[in-house]
């Protein structure tokens, strides 16, 4: 049985329950039940293959787009299951945003970029207001307010990472997801993006999942141990990087296999 | 956001935009359609008019001014003769020309250059390849190919053939994976030894594929071999590379262009020939490539 | 086969110069391709400079007459263009959105099943013969046509038109779809992340991104139909004719060339020369359209690959 000391007390931004994802015959997801708190960041931590990044696409439905994956159990956002027959994944994505490893900017400028969620549910009259304040939410404003129709193409890896988070924000989502967001960064930006992590958790709930220990304990309240598809441990970070309940926990963040 | 229903239904707007591209969707897929039904439509057509002329005297006849007389043997055989003569050419120039490509030429401007020039050859009309051949095989070579012959025919075909079997070829090359070449070249041997026994048996396949892809091509070419000559009327077949000739698709040709129903009908039938034989070599091409394909 | 030592020098200087033989034989095959657009450029320009003295370069591409076969001879290369031009706009004017629906449709919704069918299914259509679609128009389209639209010649440039689009089709859909595929699928996720449905993905990200390589291949299409020959010589008819109405007949550039090697024209005749001032025309404006073409192709393969 996994050590969970994580309760949201009833204020969870998104739970699961009993989730499994199957790809094919392979499970990689057994059973997984979980809180996520709100307005909290929640580091999910493992070695490679261990599923995190699965998990975190369950809870935007972003496993839809794989075709042989199969989701089952609920996942819950203020409690309602995603995966009710009744619920438009579009509409889930618009509430439940996320940034990925690798910053993948559309080809368009960075105005563009970040103008292209609000442009899908129409022409908003004040779109200029919402990117700029989505930018200025990325701490990217400064950076790009004179050149916004330039090519994004033309950011460093750094500025075009925070573009994403700026244009994942432009749709005011209450969750964001992190796919290992600084992992292509250099030092200096990946700083920047830690730094904007703890600034943005005042505003919305984060789910961040990184290979990088030093960066869960730094960045997140909450941290998931997961091995093989399965949750070990879940507690306060400090609890688990300190005085971890599991032996495994303690074996994977001392280092000793991973 | 505080006062809204909440709910992860979708609301109004999305279920609009939603809609809207299923619209889409299917106009895209009736784009796609409209060319599967044209293509049906087109072999229906071809096949209603020209099947009660395929009797086996068709095919033994020669064009005649009495449609029930007439045959397309003058112009199969000079399709023949022109496809054997077209791919004895083309095949070694453009393995040849591939090989220096890919192989042999040093990425620099000369090898850019040819590779452009390539690039542009292939795009260039038909019909000019047909002038070329008027100017050079026709007059100019005239003692050596006899003027309007099947083998002046066949080298201006070849030419015009040439840049897509060359670009087929060098793809097939490119696909043979450089760990082959560096175990031939580890053990000492020479560039043209790396060629002949490592490369090329291993793009053969793609070569081949390639090579009938591009006689396909050549076989439904008309306007050229117009230009250079060869004879909308002809009742003899060719004995030799010199000699004048016709080919099925001049043959359609002539008989599309007169005006009685019967001529139709015979062109019906030589169509159905000629894309009978387009379709067998495109089959033998597709079961080549399947056959071969290689999970390297 | 072992290691290529072993003869000692001698043997080493002899491999060494078959080596370069081969090498140099090898190069002289890809010189050809060289030899031929010389030659093509040489051949059309040697002609064309003795047209040339016989008609001035201002009458001939200004002129708006062209009966070379008729008495009195005028040499006014308008109505031919402008036939080519008016078969390539009705032409595009089909094969552009059907060509680009095929594409987003095979590169985006297709199920891969169905996509194993219709992929094979076009690129049939590509390989039918001119000759073939001449044929089609002249016995199926035109005689709809000519119920459907008033006035209607037999021999038209819509028919011709129309059947030069279906032909060109599958060169806008593939090329099209080649450039769809290689968009990167990080694009697609990230756009669906952000709550697109399936067709915003692929009209607001997916074509977009691929744009060059669409724009390629409308290019290369229109030059295509410029230079088609047999379909047109079927269905538009051999009618020198300077309008905008498609319903009318007209000659294109290469109907007028397949027209005169029809007949028997002495060499060296104007009628002859003519052929090849004809031919330079044809070959500059599609040169410069592949040009075009290819250089956008390129833009877009140097953007994913």
């Amino acid at each position: 049985m996994p050590t969970i000391r994580v309760s949201a007390d009833g204020d969870a931004a998104l739970e699961t329950r009993d989730v499994h994802v199957h790809y094919g015959d392979a499970e990689a997801i057994k059973g997984i039940t979980m809180e996520i708190p709100r307005n909290r960041v929640v580091a999910l931590i493992g070695p490679s293959g261990c599923g995190k990044s699965t998990l975190l696409r369950c809870f935007n439905r972003m496993n839809d787009l794989v075709p042989i994956a199969k989701v089952t159990g609920e996942v819950l956002f203020r409690g309602e299951n995603l995966y009710a027959d009744h619920v438009d994944p579009v509409e889930v994505r618009r509430r439940i945003g996320m940034v990925f490893q690798k910053p993948n900017p559309f080809p368009k400028s960075i105005y563009d970029n970040v103008a292209f969620g609000p442009r899908l549910y129409g022409r908003p009259s004040d779109l200029d207001d919402i990117v700029e304040r989505a930018l200025q939410q990325a701490a990217l404003w400064d950076e790009v307010k004179d050149r916004l129709g330039h090519s994004a193409l033309g950011l460093s890896g750094g500025q075009q990472q925070r573009l994403c988070i700026a244009r994942a924000l432009a749709v005011t989502p209450e969750v964001l997801l992190m796919d290992e967001p600084a992992s292509a960064l250099d030092p200096i930006a990946t700083a920047k993006i830690e730094e904007l992590i703890q600034q943005l958790v005042e505003h919305y709930t984060i789910v961040i999942v990184t290979h990088n220990m030093q960066q869960a304990a730094r960045v997140s309240h909450y941290t998931a141990y997961l091995y093989i598809g399965e949750l070990i441990e879940y507690d306060v970070t400090d609890t688990i990087f300190t005085a971890p309940n599991e032996k495994h926990t303690e074996d994977y963040v001392t280092g000793r296999f991973g | 956001m505080s006062g809204e229903r909440w709910s992860l239904e979708a609301p109004p707007e999305l279920v609009a935009r939603r809609r809207r591209g299923k619209v889409f969707q299917a106009l895209c897929l009736a784009a796609t359609l409209v060319g599967v039904v044209t293509l049906a439509v087109l072999l229906a057509d071809v096949l209603i008019d020209g099947v009660k002329w395929l009797s086996p005297t068709f095919f033994t006849e020669f064009p005649s001014r009495l449609p029930a007389r007439a045959g397309i043997k003058s112009a199969l055989y000079g399709t023949l003769w022109l496809m054997g003569l077209v791919a004895l050419i083309s095949f070694p120039l453009g393995v040849a020309a591939a090989v220096w490509l890919e192989e042999y030429a040093r990425k620099g401007w000369l090898q850019t250059a040819i590779q452009t020039n390539i690039a542009n050859l292939a795009g260039v009309p038909s019909i000019v390849y047909g002038i070329l051949g008027l100017a050079i095989f026709v007059r100019w070579m005239f003692a050596l190919t006899g003027g309007r012959s099947v083998i002046s025919g066949a080298l201006t075909i070849s030419l015009l053939v040439l840049p897509i079997l060359i670009i087929a070829g060098q793809e097939a090359i490119r696909a043979v994976p450089n760990s082959i070449r560096e175990a031939s070249y580890g053990l000492g041997a020479t560039r043209w030894q790396t060629v002949r026994h490592h490369v090329l048996p291993n793009a053969m396949p793609g070569i081949l594929t390639g090579t009938i892809l591009a006689l396909s091509r050549a076989i439904g070419e008309t306007a050229p071999l117009i230009m250079i000559g060869a004879l909308t009327f002809i009742a003899f077949v060719p004995d030799g590379p010199r000699d004048q000739f016709t080919v099925l698709s001049i043959q359609v040709y002539n008989w599309v262009s007169r005006p009685q129903d019967d001529f139709r009908g015979l062109a019906a039938a030589a169509i159905i020939v000629l894309l009978a034989l387009l379709l067998s070599m495109n089959a033998l091409a597709i079961w080549l490539r399947n056959r071969y394909r290689k999970e390297w | 086969m072992g290691p290529a030592g072993g003869r000692g020098l001698r043997g080493a200087r002899a491999r060494t110069a078959k080596e370069s033989a081969i090498g140099g034989v090898l190069f002289a095959a890809g010189a050809v391709s060289i030899l031929t657009t010389i030659g093509i450029i040489a051949v059309l320009v040697w002609e064309s400079v003795a047209f040339f003295r016989r008609v001035s370069i201002a009458e001939f591409l200004t002129g708006t007459v062209w009966t070379p076969l008729f008495v009195p001879q005028h040499f006014g290369v308008l109505p031919l263009l402008a036939g080519s031009i008016l078969v390539a706009v009705v032409a595009a004017a089909i094969a552009i959105p059907l060509g680009l629906g095929s594409a987003v449709y095979l590169s985006e919704f297709a199920p891969s099943r169905l996509r194993a069918w219709l992929k094979p299914i076009l690129e049939i259509l590509a390989g039918v013969p001119s000759v073939v679609y001449g044929y089609f128009a002249l016995t199926f389209v035109t005689p709809i046509l000519q119920e459907i639209v008033p006035g209607l010649d037999m021999f038209n440039a819509l028919s011709a038109g129309i059947v030069v689009g279906i032909m060109v089709v599958p060169l806008i859909a593939s090329l099209s779809e080649d450039a769809m595929n290689a968009v990167p699928s990080e694009l697609r996720y990230g756009a669906y992340a952000l709550g697109s449905t399936k067709f915003e993905v692929a009209s607001r990200v997916v074509t977009p991104a691929a744009l060059s390589g669409i724009v390629a291949s409308f290019i290369l299409a229109i030059s295509r139909a410029i230079g088609e020959t047999m379909a047109v010589v079927l269905a538009a008819g051999m009618t020198p004719n300077l309008t905008f109405d498609v319903r009318e007949s007209i000659q294109t550039l290469t109907a007028y060339i397949v027209q005169v090697s029809l007949g028997d024209t002495p060499f060296g005749s104007i009628e002859y020369q003519s052929i090849f001032a004809v031919g330079l025309l044809l070959f500059a404006v599609t040169l410069v359209m592949n040009i075009f073409g290819l250089w956008f192709l390129k833009r877009y393969r140097e953007e994913y690959a």
